[in-house]
């Protein structure tokens, strides 16, 4: 007899999602003057809440109230900066199960992520950030390193509260203030942190959070008065901000797609390498910059890997985000689920072999089964183009040099992945790999401490440890 | 659960006989498994340790997890009076209950195999540890005099232990040699045999290539179960140990359709835990292994918890200790 999990879901009741939102500008909420859009919840289609899409003179309010602060904030010392981001921190432990389910909800990603991964991290981030806030002048980015003003920052959909750390904590331990555009289709723990920030007794205009779509992002990024801009999401997105702000002394950093290189060699420790593939591209849906969508995979042990593989993917559960037992959540909306399927249909027709496991998916929601296609060459766009999705494209390789090759052979260059028993190859093939990061024997780790950015059309600049701060200080270069 | 000895050789092992050929061969063999990264192992177990079983789940993994109990006392202490309490818990373990099933079997030492005989005849199997346990330290001649007194007592299971200093010396050959000896001692004048578990000392290992290592060994020489841990050493059974050899026994039936149980043991304490196992059963090696006579714990304290779990299951409340019987 089979062992069938009786549903385990996370109760929702902890949260309690407002009919509708306004943005949050010098410490209120205050309404827009734009229209308004729908946040929905992407398992189930149903509408979460009404969201204020923030116009040009709302950006214009956010920014203006940002400067404000700044004044204050920037000449606080960073020993009472450290104080507001540590009570942030806690704060954000203390209401992680609340930020975990909502995150879930708007998002479509399993529970178990939101509420193992996201939150501890998000808060992780804080904790860190908090630390370097009184002790900037030895980071050895100058003797007195000043911040640089307000700070516009556009996040993705993707690991919405998570992004939002990554842009907020280092800005705010540095003195700047921002002003934060969260995705279109994942406002609400961006919002709920903007309560937090409240809470935390934040002072007003150090944090603002304009909602809203593309317009409002170009808003935020164009003010004149904003002295940095800070954007994670698509790489034709980021070309277009590194154009609007070319001419300008806007500091800009820029972290993007990526098509990142799971490298399993054929003396891997092959039950952990299965587990790093599937982690790598099946995470978060496969929503995720640094995902490890493209497998190199030594063709020397191929037909083990591929059997090992398609064998655990059938063990992926997949379906309701909320219960603690889902392994793969929801694709986070109608248009990125066309994406994929649209890639996923292409690389069909290119000839490369596609494979899922038997899954029921629900019937409402948007749904893609964790998908490896195989005999996929350099030449397919599977390959190229960036699915962001559960999609996993499998090549083979017969020789280090030509693994080193492949990888690098990609516009993008954010992150990569080694299977390997020698550690002299992890070395040489680390010092090889054009990527800002290169996991060995593991994917998808991270760290507050851990620089974290891209090569190439994967972005410039770097986000987290020491090197996160010099995004946010002025004169301060790596 | 097989009674016959198996046919010699083993139909999918007969791949593996040059394997065993040589103390080289073995040796490259056993070196050529792939390796296991601690970290990643033990990342997937406590993955799986967070799968959250409840309601009918819950009751159906608790009764299987119940009459997967190998329910033990190896002390200088035991006496007839105590393992007769014990095989009389292991019949009914839940007096007030008579739906409550039974556990597995009794595991004693080899002497006090006849007193819990007498008790459970063949309703609940009667397992014993053997081959100088815990130690293994004895000639080759009186770990397999251990075995047969045990099987002569009746003894339905021989759980035995490896030499790990021969292990960690390398002598890999030696130790395959000793589980065949002792395989061969479990043989009855009608030709059945005691069931085999073959105890690594996990714990004494320590690293899970070796781990993985001692599991194919053991596979090769025609165990039938693998088992982590005496029970005596710390750490006992943890779930990346018992991760490491259920991948062992998965992959070596996709080798040789020989399929191979698996029994961690001590350090199982909570009904919390022992679900946690059954998880990882069946993720890594699939449901064929979830019944007693492929998957069993070995424990004492558990079962007491497994029971009160199973009360509060079907009651609603949860009943305090003294509702349960001490053994």
């Amino acid at each position: 007899m089979a062992f069938e999990y009786a549903p385990a879901p996370e109760s929702r009741s902890i949260v309690d999602i407002k009919p509708s939102y306004g943005l949050f500008i010098d410490g209120e909420f205050v309404d827009g003057r734009g229209s308004s859009f729908k946040t929905i919840n992407p398992a189930t289609e149903e509408t979460l809440a009404e969201i204020a899409e923030a116009s040009e003179a709302d950006v214009d309010l956010a920014v203006r109230a940002a400067r404000r602060a700044f004044r204050g904030w920037s000449r606080m010392s960073g020993k009472e900066r450290a104080k507001y981001l540590f009570r942030i921190a806690r704060i954000i432990q203390e209401r992680g199960r609340e930020l975990a389910v909502l995150e879930s909800i708007d998002n479509g990603k399993p529970i178990k992520e939101s509420r193992d991964v996201d939150v501890p991290v998000v808060a992780a981030h804080f904790f860190y950030y908090a630390g370097w806030a009184d002790k900037l002048s030895y980071a050895g980015l100058g003797p007195d390193p000043q911040p640089l003003g307000v700070a516009g920052q556009v996040i993705p959909w993707n690991f919405p509260l998570l992004m939002l750390a990554w842009k907020v904590a280092p800005a705010l331990a540095c003195g700047n203030t921002v002003v934060l555009k969260p995705a279109e289709t994942t406002p609400l723990t961006a919002l709920l942190f903007a309560e937090i920030c409240q809470q935390a007794d934040l002072p007003p205009g150090v944090v603002n959070i304009v909602t809203g779509a593309g317009t409002t992002g170009q808003a935020v990024v164009s003010h004149p008065d904003v002295d940095k801009v800070a954007f994670t999401g698509s790489t034709d997105v980021g070309k277009a901000i590194a154009r609007a702000v070319a001419g300008s002394d806007k500091k800009v950093t820029l972290e993007l797609g990526g098509k990142a290189a799971n490298i399993v060699f054929d003396d891997a420790p092959m039950d952990q390498a299965i587990e790093g593939i599937v982690g790598g591209i099946f995470f978060n849906q496969g929503h995720v910059c640094c995902a490890g969508s493209r497998l190199l995979v030594q063709e020397s042990v191929a037909d083990e890997v591929l059997a090992r593989l398609k064998r655990r993917m059938g063990t992926l559960r997949v379906g309701d985000p909320l219960d603690k037992n889902t392994d793969v959540g929801a694709i986070n909306s109608a248009e990125q689920l066309a994406r994929i399927r649209e890639l996923s249909d292409i690389g069909e027709s290119e000839g490369a072999e596609r494979w899922a496991p038997e899954c029921a998916l629900p019937s409402s929601g948007f749904w893609f089964p964790p998908t490896v296609f195989t005999g996929v060459t350099q030449a397919h766009r599977i390959a190229r183009e960036e699915v962001f999705g559960p999609v996993l494209s499998v090549l083979t390789f017969r020789t280090p040099a030509e693994a080193v090759e492949k990888a690098n052979n990609t516009p993008y260059g954010l992150s990569a992945g080694v299977w390997t028993e020698k550690g002299s190859r992890i070395l040489h093939m680390a010092s090889q790999l054009r990527a800002g990061v290169v996991w060995a024997n593991t994917f998808n780790k991270f760290d507050p401490a851990s620089p974290f950015g891209g090569y190439k059309e994967s972005g410039y600049g770097r986000e987290g440890g020491r090197q996160g701060l010099a995004a946010y200080l002025k004169g301060a270069d790596l | 659960m097989p009674t016959t000895a198996p046919t010699d050789p083993v139909p999918g092992l007969a791949a593996y006989s040059e394997v065993t050929a040589s103390e080289a061969s073995l040796r490259r063999f056993l070196h050529g498994l792939p390796g296991v990264d601690q970290v990643g192992a033990e990342a997937r177990a406590a993955g799986l340790g967070t799968r959250s079983i409840k309601t009918t789940a819950k009751a159906w993994a608790l009764d299987l997890a119940i009459r997967m109990v190998d329910l033990t006392t190896l002390e200088g202490q035991d006496t007839p009076g105590k393992v007769r309490a014990l095989a009389n818990k292991a019949l009914r373990p839940d007096p007030a209950d008579p739906s409550c099933p039974s556990v597995a079997a009794v595991c004693v030492y080899g002497d006090l195999v006849g007193e819990v005989k007498e008790i459970v005849g063949d309703r609940v199997n009667v397992a014993a540890v053997a081959t100088a346990f815990p130690s293994g330290r004895a000639s080759m001649d009186i770990k397999l005099a251990d075995t047969r007194d045990a099987v002569a007592n009746g003894a339905d299971e021989i759980d035995m232990v490896i030499d790990r200093g021969a292990f960690l010396a390398g002598h890999y050959l030696q130790v395959f040699e000793e589980i065949v000896a002792t395989r061969e001692a479990c043989v009855r004048p009608d030709g059945t045999h005691a069931h085999l578990k073959v105890i690594f000392e996990t714990g004494e290992l320590q690293t899970y290539d070796n781990v993985r290592r001692a599991s194919w060994l053991a596979m090769l020489a025609g165990t039938d179960f693998i088992k982590t841990s005496t029970g005596k050493v710390q750490p006992a059974a943890t779930l990346p140990v018992t991760l490491v050899m259920l991948e062992a026994v998965r992959d070596f039936r996709e080798a040789t359709s020989v399929q191979i149980g698996v029994k961690p043991a001590g350090g199982i304490r909570t009904a919390k835990d022992a679900i946690k196992y059954l998880v990882m059963v069946n993720e890594i090696a699939g449901d064929d292994w979830l019944d007693p006579d492929w998957f069993r714990f070995g424990a004492s304290t558990l079962l007491n918890d497994l029971l009160m779990q199973r009360t509060k299951m079907t009651t609603g409340r949860y009943s305090g200790p003294d509702y349960f019987t001490l053994d």
